[in-house]
C-alpha cells in the first residue's frame, strides 16, 4: 500500500483508506492514492474492480463506508458543495441532455458552476476553442451530434470552471482512432493545468496520456506508479526480439554462451519464406542483453543478422502481471487460513 | 442562489421544448373548452342559481389525471434513464435545488394552464353581449376562491407527479404510477367511503369526519359556494412539503 505523506500542499486530491461496502460484499477496500496538482493519472482494472465507485465517491455522488477524500484540502463528505466546485467530471458514457443545443448547454452547465457575466461568456467561448466546437458545433443540437463531438462537449463541460481536478471515467470509449488521438491530444494540453483522473481500458491509451497510472483490482490498488516503475516492478527483466537464420537448438546454445542467464522462446517454429526465424530473448534487468546479442550473431556471416530490437513489454502485459498477482493473493488468502 | 435560477431557467426551457408539454397543454385546454361549453349551455336552459364556472370547476379533477402525469413524468425519469442526473450532482447544487427547480417548472405550467382558463369567460363575454348581464357568467368571488382551490390542490398534485417520476427510470411508468396515485387521492377517498359499512362506533364516526375532510369535491363544494376555507390549504401545503422531502431523499440517493 502506498503511503500518502502529510503535506498536502501540492496535492490535488488525497484519498485515504476508502472503503465502500453494499452489505456483505466491498466494492472497494482501503483504497488509498494522491494525485499532485498538473498530474495526469491513469486509473486501470477490469470490469468491476471497482474504479468506477472510486470515481463517484471522489465526485461526491456516493458516500464511502469508511475513509477519506480530499480534494484541494478540502473534505468532499463534510464539504461537498464546496469540493464540487474544485471538481470537473465526465461520467461514464458522457450522459448529455438530448434537445439542447451546444451552447444553451455550456452556459448553462457554467451557471450551475457559478459563473456569470463577462467571466461565463469568455470562459464558455475559451473551452469551446479548445474542444474546437466553436465553429462546428456550437448552434448544433446536442442529440445531432457525433459520438466524438459529444466526447468534446463533455470534456469542454468537465474543464469549463478551470476545476483543480477533472474526473474522466472513458472518456475515448466508442470512438474511432481519429476522435481519440484528437482527445488525446486535448487532455495532454490540459497537463502542469489541472489534474486530471482518467479511467480506461484501452491500456496504450493511458500509457500515452498519464504520467502515473494505477491499478485496482477486486477492489484493492494494487499497483502504482509510472508505467517504467511498474514495468520493473511487475515483469522485471529486458526482452529483445532477435531475427536471423539460425535454427533454434543451434540459436540456443549460442544463447547461452553469451547469455547464461538468458531464457528464450520461439516466435514462430518455422523460419519464414526468406528463412529467417524470430525469437524473443528474456534477460535479468541488469544484464545489457543487447550489445552482446549484436556482436555474437554480427560476427558469423552466415547467421545473417537481420533485427535486434529491445521490446518493452506493454502496459497490457504489466496489467495483466499487476492483476494476475493480486489473485494469486486472493487465491491464497483462505488456504493460509 | 443564482445557481437556483439557473437550474429553473433551464428546466423551465426544457418544458417549453418538450412535446408532452404542448400535448398536455392542447388536450388541456381542448376538454376544458368543451366542458366550459356544456356547462354553459346546460345553465343557459335552466332557472337555476348555480354558475357556469361552479359546474366547469367541478369537473377539474378529469385533467388533472391525465394533465399532471404528462407535465411530471418526464422530469426526473428521464434525467437518470439518461444519466444526467449524476452529471448534474457532480456540480454544486444540491438534490433538494433540482427537485424544486422541477417542481417549480412543472408547476408554473400548471398554474399558465389553468389561468388560461379563465379566458373563457371572458370569450362568451364578448360574443355573447346579451348574456354578459347574467350575473352568474362573472361570479368573481366564486372565481377567486374556486381558483384557489385549484392552485392549491395543484401543487400536490405537481409534487405527487414529480414524487412517481423520481421512483423509476421509465417514463411511461412514471406516468402511470402519477395516474394510479392522483386517482387514488382524488376519487379514491370518496370511492371508499362509499364502499364502507356504516358504522355508528366513535371510531367510524371519527374516520368518516377524517376522511369527508381529505375529500377534494367536499373542498371545492366550500369554495365554489365562495367560502374560503384555510384547513384544505395546510392539507395541501403540509402533503407538498412531504412529497417534496422524500423526492429529495430518493434522488439523492438514487444520483
Amino acid at each position: 500500500m502506498q503511503e500518502i505523506p502529510e503535506t498536502q500542499t501540492q496535492s490535488a486530491l488525497i484519498v485515504r483508506r476508502l472503503t465502500k461496502s453494499y452489505g456483505a460484499i466491498k466494492a472497494i477496500d482501503n483504497v488509498s492514492f494522491r494525485v499532485a496538482k498538473g498530474e495526469i493519472l491513469g486509473f486501470l482494472g477490469p470490469n468491476g474492480a471497482g474504479k468506477s465507485t472510486t470515481m463517484r465517491i471522489i465526485a461526491g455522488l456516493s458516500q464511502a463506508t469508511s475513509g477519506t477524500v480530499d480534494v484541494c484540502g478540502i473534505s468532499v463528505a463534510l464539504y461537498p458543495d464546496k469540493a464540487k466546485s474544485h471538481i470537473g467530471f465526465m461520467p461514464e458514457n458522457n450522459p448529455l441532455p438530448e434537445d439542447v443545443r451546444v451552447l444553451e448547454y455550456l452556459r448553462y452547465r457554467a451557471r450551475l458552476k457559478g459563473l456569470d457575466g463577462r467571466r461565463l461568456a469568455e470562459r464558455v467561448d475559451e473551452v469551446m476553442d479548445i474542444c474546437q466546437l466553436r465553429h462546428k458545433a456550437a448552434r448544433k443540437i446536442i442529440g445531432n451530434l457525433s459520438k466524438g463531438f459529444k466526447q468534446r462537449v463533455g470534456i469542454a463541460d468537465a474543464i469549463l470552471a478551470e476545476p483543480d481536478l477533472i474526473i474522466m471515467d472513458e472518456p475515448t470509449i466508442g470512438l474511432d482512432p481519429h476522435q481519440i488521438i484528437a482527445i488525446r491530444e486535448l487532455i495532454k494540453s490540459l497537463r502542469g493545468r489541472m489534474a486530471v483522473i482518467i479511467s480506461s481500458h484501452i491500456l496504450p491509451e493511458i500509457e500515452l496520456v498519464c504520467d502515473r497510472a494505477i491499478i485496482i483490482n477486486q477492489g484493492c490498488v494494487v499497483a502504482s506508479g509510472s508505467p517504467e516503475a511498474l514495468r520493473r516492478e511487475f515483469l522485471p527483466m529486458n526482452r529483445h526480439k532477435v531475427s536471423l537464420k539460425l535454427q533454434p537448438d543451434e540459436f540456443g546454445k549460442r544463447l547461452k554462451n553469451i547469455l547464461p542467464k538468458a531464457d528464450f522462446s520461439v516466435d514462430a517454429e518455422l523460419a519464414d519464406a526468406d528463412g529467417y526465424y524470430r525469437y524473443t530473448v528474456k534477460t535479468p534487468l541488469e544484464e545489457s542483453a543487447g550489445e552482446k546479442l549484436v556482436r555474437e550473431f554480427s560476427s558469423t556471416p552466415e547467421c545473417c543478422l537481420r533485427e535486434v530490437a529491445l521490446d518493452k513489454p506493454s502496459l497490457e502485459e504489466v496489467f495483466m502481471a499487476a492483476t494476475r498477482r493480486s489473485w494469486e493473493q486472493v487465491m491464497k488468502k483462505p488456504a493460509k487460513e | 442562489m443564482g445557481r437556483f435560477k439557473a437550474l429553473l431557467s433551464h428546466q423551465i426551457q426544457l418544458m417549453f421544448i418538450a412535446p408532452s408539454t404542448y400535448v398536455a397543454a392542447f388536450l388541456f385546454l381542448s376538454f376544458m373548452a368543451l366542458m366550459y361549453l356544456l356547462c354553459v349551455e346546460e345553465i343557459s336552459s335552466s332557472t337555476t342559481a348555480i354558475s357556469p364556472m361552479e359546474t366547469f370547476l367541478s369537473t377539474f379533477w378529469v385533467p388533472v389525471l391525465f394533465m399532471v402525469p404528462l407535465l411530471t413524468m418526464r422530469s426526473l425519469a428521464e434525467e437518470r434513464r439518461m444519466g444526467t442526473l449524476g452529471a448534474l450532482m457532480s456540480t454544486p447544487v444540491s438534490a433538494w435545488q433540482i427537485v424544486l427547480s422541477k417542481y417549480l417548472a412543472c408547476y408554473i405550467f400548471y398554474i399558465l394552464l389553468w389561468s388560461l382558463t379563465l379566458a373563457y369567460p371572458l370569450i362568451l363575454f364578448f360574443s355573447l353581449p346579451q348574456a354578459a348581464s347574467d350575473e352568474r357568467i362573472f361570479s368573481w368571488p366564486q372565481m377567486f376562491t374556486g381558483y384557489s382551490f385549484i392552485f392549491a390542490s395543484g401543487a400536490m398534485y405537481v409534487a405527487i407527479g414529480i414524487f412517481s417520476s423520481s421512483l423509476t427510470r421509465s417514463t411511461l411508468v412514471a406516468g402511470m404510477l402519477s395516474f394510479c396515485i392522483l386517482f387514488l387521492a382524488i376519487v379514491g377517498v370518496g370511492m371508499m367511503m362509499k364502499l364502507a359499512p356504516e358504522t355508528e362506533s366513535a371510531w367510524g364516526t371519527y374516520m368518516a369526519g377524517a376522511a369527508d375532510y381529505l375529500q377534494p369535491f367536499r373542498q371545492l363544494e366550500d369554495f365554489s359556494a365562495s367560502i374560503f376555507d384555510t384547513r384544505p390549504f395546510f392539507l395541501y401545503f403540509s402533503a407538498t412539503v412531504l412529497l417534496f422531502a422524500i423526492t429529495s431523499l430518493i434522488t439523492e440517493a438514487k444520483s
